[in-house]
C-alpha cells in the first residue's frame, strides 16, 4: 500500500501537529500524575476521573452562559477542594499502605465517582462550544482549531507555573522534601499530611485544567475517563517520575507517534502501536538495567 | 441444640422458598392484567435511551389499556410491565432477565436497550422459550442466531446507511461514487459498515477510506485529514453519539469540505442543539420520523403520537422511544390474533404480524428483523444564527419532506 501520508507531505505537518497538542494535554494530567505518584506512592486509577469531572464543571459554566474556556480558571479552584476532600476522606487511609491497597482505594474511587457523575449530570455525551474558529496554514492544507492551540498554550503555560511554584515556595519545597525522604521531612518538621493533601488537591487541579480544555475540544461522558487514566499512566512509565520535561516529551512524542501511526498503520492500529512501543521501551529499559548489574557484579 | 435450630432455619427457608416460585409461576397473567417483563438501563451510561425506551413503552401500556386493552378468548385483558433496572450493564441484564422469567413467572418480555444488552437477554428469553420484542437492538448478529422468539420492530443496523449510498449515486447522476467513511469498533457500527459495503458493491462504488476508529477515542483529527486530502463523494460515520459529536465538531472545526455527510445517532446526540449551525446539511439515518405518514388507530400518526409524547413526558419522542410504543401493538396484536396465552402460540402469531402501526410496517423475516419498513434519513436545516436547527425527511423519496440539499456548501461559504 502506498502511504497517503507521503503522498501529501502536508499531512504530516498536520498529523504531527495535532499529534503534539493531543500529547500536551496529556501530559498535564500525567505529570499531575507523576507528581503524586512520587510524593505519595500512590497510583490514582481515578484520574480521569477527576478530568472529567473538571471537564464538568466547564461545561456547566458553558450552559449558564459564561465562556467554557474561564472553565481553566475555576475548574481547578474546585478540583482543588474535591482532591483535598478525596485525601482526607479516603487517600490518607491507604498512603502508608503498599501499592495494591491504595489501587483498589482509587479503583473504588473511580468507579464511584463514574456513577455520580452520570446521576448528576446525565449519560449523555456533551459538548462545551468556544467558538474559537480555526486556523490554517499552508494555503488552508493544515487546519488547527484554536481551541486545541488555546488548550496546549494553557496546558504549557499551568505546567511552568507549578515548576516554578515546586522550586520557588515553601509548599513546593516541602512537597519535594517529603518526595525525597517523608521521614526525614517529618523530622525536620514538615507537615506531610498537609503536604500530602496539597499534593493531591494539585494533582485534581491539574485534572480540572486539563478536563476543561478537553470540554472545548473533545467530548465528555462520566464513563470516559479511563483512556486518561490509562494514558497518562502510561506517560509517567516511559517518562519516571519527577521529571517534567520528560513527562512533556514523551506525552507530545506518544502523542504524534500515535497520530502517524494512523496514517501508517491505519487507524485501527493506533491504539495497538502505542502500547507496543510502550513494551518495546519497557523491554528495552530491562535490557539496560540488566547489563548495568552485571557491570555492577 | 445449636445444629437443631440450623436445621429448622434452613427448612422453613426452603419452604418458602417453594412457596413463592410456586405462586408466582402463575404470574404471567394476573387477574386481569398480562405481565410483561423487562430489564431496563434507567442507570448507567445508556440511562438516557433506557429512559426513552421505558417511557415509549409506558406510553403504549397506558394508551392500548384506555382504549379497551387486550381481548383474548372473549375478555379485555390490561397490560402491565415488571421492569429492573440492569444498569447499562448485559451481565446484569442478563440475570435480570432470569429473575423476570423464573421468579417473577414472567411469560413475555420487552427488549432493553442497545444491542449489547439484547444479546445478553435473547439466549435466556430462548433458553426458555419466552417470546420477546426488542425495539432497541438493531445488531445483524442478532437476527443470524437463529432465534425462535425474538422479534424486532426495528430495522437491522445494515440498513442504517444503504440509502445514503443510493441517494450519493443517484445524486452523481447513477455514476459510482468514491466513499470515506469512519465506523467506531463496536458491534452495531459495524454492522453499519458492513451494509455500506454491501451497497458499495451494489452501487460499483469504490471505498477510499475505511477507518474503524477505536472504541475510546475522542478524536478524529487523523482520519478527516486523510478525508480532505483524497476528496471522497460522501462520508459515512458511525460512532454512536460520542461519534457523531466528535465528528460534527472536528470537521467544522478542520473546514472539512465534502459533498455529503452520514451519520447514525444524530438524535441520541441532540446534535443540532449542541452543535447549532455546525451541524447543518449532515444527514442522519433514522429508524422514525414523525413527519412519515404512516397510521394505527392507538396513536394516530407520526404528528399526534409526538404531541401526546411531548405533553406526557415534556419531551420530542426520539425514535428510540416511538419504535418501543410499536413494540407493545405488535405485542397486543399477537395476542389477539392466538386468542390464547399459551407461548408457544403467542410466538407463532408473533411470527406472523403483518401490520402498520404509526411507527411503521411490521412484519417479520426468518431471523426476527422487520423488513417491512425502511430506515429514512434526514438533513439538519437550520435558521441563519443556527440558533434554531430542525430535522428534515429526505429520504427516501417516497416520505421526504424537503428537498436533500446537495452538495453540502463549503465551508468558505457557510
Amino acid at each position: 500500500m502506498d502511504f497517503l501520508i507521503f503522498q501529501a507531505p502536508m499531512l504530516m505537518v498536520q498529523a504531527s501537529m495535532d499529534g503534539i497538542l493531543l500529547g500536551i494535554l496529556f501530559a498535564l494530567i500525567a505529570y499531575g500524575m507523576a507528581l503524586q505518584w512520587g510524593v505519595m506512592n500512590i497510583i490514582n486509577i481515578a484520574q480521569g476521573e477527576l478530568v472529567i469531572m473538571g471537564g464538568y464543571i466547564a461545561y456547566f459554566m458553558y450552559l449558564s452562559g459564561i465562556h467554557p474556556a474561564f472553565g481553566i480558571i475555576v475548574s481547578p479552584i474546585i478540583m482543588y477542594c474535591v482532591g483535598w476532600g478525596m485525601y482526607k476522606l479516603v487517600i490518607n487511609k491507604v498512603v502508608d499502605k503498599d501499592l495494591f491497597t491504595s489501587i483498589l482505594a482509587t479503583f473504588g474511587i473511580s468507579i464511584l465517582a463514574q456513577q455520580l457523575m452520570n446521576f448528576a449530570f446525565g449519560a449523555d455525551v456533551v459538548v462545551a462550544q468556544s467558538n474559537f474558529g480555526t486556523t490554517m496554514l499552508f494555503d488552508n492544507m493544515v487546519t488547527i482549531p484554536n481551541a486545541k492551540i488555546f488548550s496546549g498554550a494553557v496546558c504549557v503555560i499551568s505546567a511552568i507555573i507549578l515548576v516554578v511554584y515546586m522550586r520557588k515556595s515553601k509548599l513546593g519545597r516541602a512537597i519535594r522534601a517529603t518526595a525525597q525522604n517523608a521521614r526525614a521531612a517529618k523530622i525536620l518538621g514538615v507537615d506531610t499530611e498537609k503536604v500530602y493533601a496539597a499534593t493531591f488537591g494539585i494533582n485534581a487541579a491539574l485534572c480540572g485544567i486539563a478536563g476543561a480544555c478537553i470540554a472545548i475540544t473533545f467530548t465528555l461522558h462520566p464513563y470516559t475517563g479511563l483512556p486518561y487514566t490509562v494514558r497518562s499512566f502510561m506517560i509517567v512509565i516511559i517518562a519516571g517520575l519527577g521529571n517534567l520535561p520528560a513527562v512533556a516529551i514523551s506525552g507530545m512524542g506518544l502523542g504524534v507517534f500515535e497520530e502517524w501511526a494512523d496514517y501508517l498503520l491505519g487507524t485501527e492500529f493506533r491504539i495497538a502501536a502505542v502500547f507496543s512501543l510502550l513494551v518495546i521501551i519497557l523491554v528495552y529499559r530491562r535490557f539496560k538495567l540488566s547489563r548495568k548489574r552485571e557491570y555492577l557484579k | 441444640m445449636n445444629k437443631l435450630v440450623k436445621l429448622f432455619i434452613t427448612s422453613i427457608s426452603a419452604i418458602t422458598l417453594t412457596l413463592v416460585s410456586f405462586t408466582s409461576s402463575f404470574a404471567k397473567v394476573e387477574g386481569e392484567y398480562i405481565v410483561l417483563g423487562s430489564a431496563i438501563s434507567l442507570t448507567g451510561k445508556y440511562s438516557s435511551n433506557g429512559v426513552h425506551t421505558q417511557n415509549g413503552y409506558n406510553l403504549a401500556v397506558e394508551r392500548i389499556n384506555k382504549m379497551g386493552g387486550v381481548n383474548v378468548g372473549g375478555k379485555s385483558y390490561k397490560f402491565e410491565i415488571i421492569y429492573y433496572d440492569d444498569e447499562s450493564n448485559p451481565k446484569r441484564a442478563a440475570q435480570l432477565a432470569e429473575r423476570l422469567i423464573k421468579q417473577d413467572g414472567v411469560h413475555y418480555m420487552l427488549g432493553p436497550y442497545s444491542s449489547g444488552l439484547t444479546k445478553a437477554i435473547a439466549p435466556v428469553t430462548e433458553k426458555y422459550k419466552i417470546p420477546m420484542v426488542e425495539a432497541n437492538g438493531a445488531s445483524r448478529s442478532l437476527f443470524t442466531k437463529g432465534y425462535k422468539y425474538l422479534f424486532a420492530v426495528l430495522s437491522p443496523a445494515n440498513q442504517y446507511l444503504e440509502v445514503a449510498i443510493d441517494l450519493a449515486v443517484e445524486k452523481n447522476g447513477g455514476k459510482p461514487v468514491k466513499i470515506a467513511m469512519a465506523f467506531e469498533q463496536d458491534a452495531f457500527s459495524q454492522d453499519v459498515r458492513l451494509g455500506i459495503v454491501d451497497a458499495a458493491k451494489r452501487t460499483k462504488s469504490k471505498i477510499i477510506i475505511d477507518d474503524k476508529l477505536p472504541k475510546e477515542l475522542n478524536d478524529m483529527a487523523a482520519t478527516l485529514s486523510k478525508v480532505k486530502a483524497v476528496k471522497p463523494d460522501v462520508l459515512v460515520v458511525s460512532g454512536h453519539t460520542k461519534g457523531a459529536l466528535t465528528a460534527v465538531r472536528q470537521i467544522s472545526e478542520m473546514k472539512v469540505d465534502v459533498p455529503m455527510l452520514a451519520m447514525t445517532h444524530c438524535d441520541a446526540a441532540k446534535l443540532s442543539k449542541q452543535h447549532g449551525k455546525a451541524s447543518e446539511y449532515a444527514l442522519c439515518a433514522s429508524q422514525w420520523h414523525k413527519s412519515l405518514s404512516y397510521k394505527d388507530k392507538f396513536f394516530g400518526g407520526g404528528m399526534k403520537y409526538a404531541g401526546d409524547f411531548n405533553a406526557k413526558f415534556g419531551y420530542e419522542p426520539p425514535y428510540q422511544a416511538a419504535e418501543s410504543s410499536a413494540a407493545l401493538l405488535v405485542f397486543k396484536d399477537a395476542f389477539e390474533r392466538a386468542n390464547s396465552f399459551d407461548t408457544k402460540k403467542v410466538r407463532d402469531a408473533l411470527a406472523a404480524t403483518d401490520m402498520q402501526t404509526f411507527y411503521g410496517n411490521i412484519k417479520f423475516a426468518e431471523g426476527g428483523q422487520n423488513v417491512s419498513k425502511p430506515m429514512v434519513l434526514f438533513q439538519v436545516s437550520c435558521n441563519d444564527d443556527g440558533s434554531k436547527c430542525e430535522n428534515k425527511v429526505v429520504a427516501p423519496t417516497k416520505w421526504a419532506s424537503a428537498e436533500l440539499v446537495h452538495p453540502i456548501p463549503s465551508w468558505s461559504k457557510r
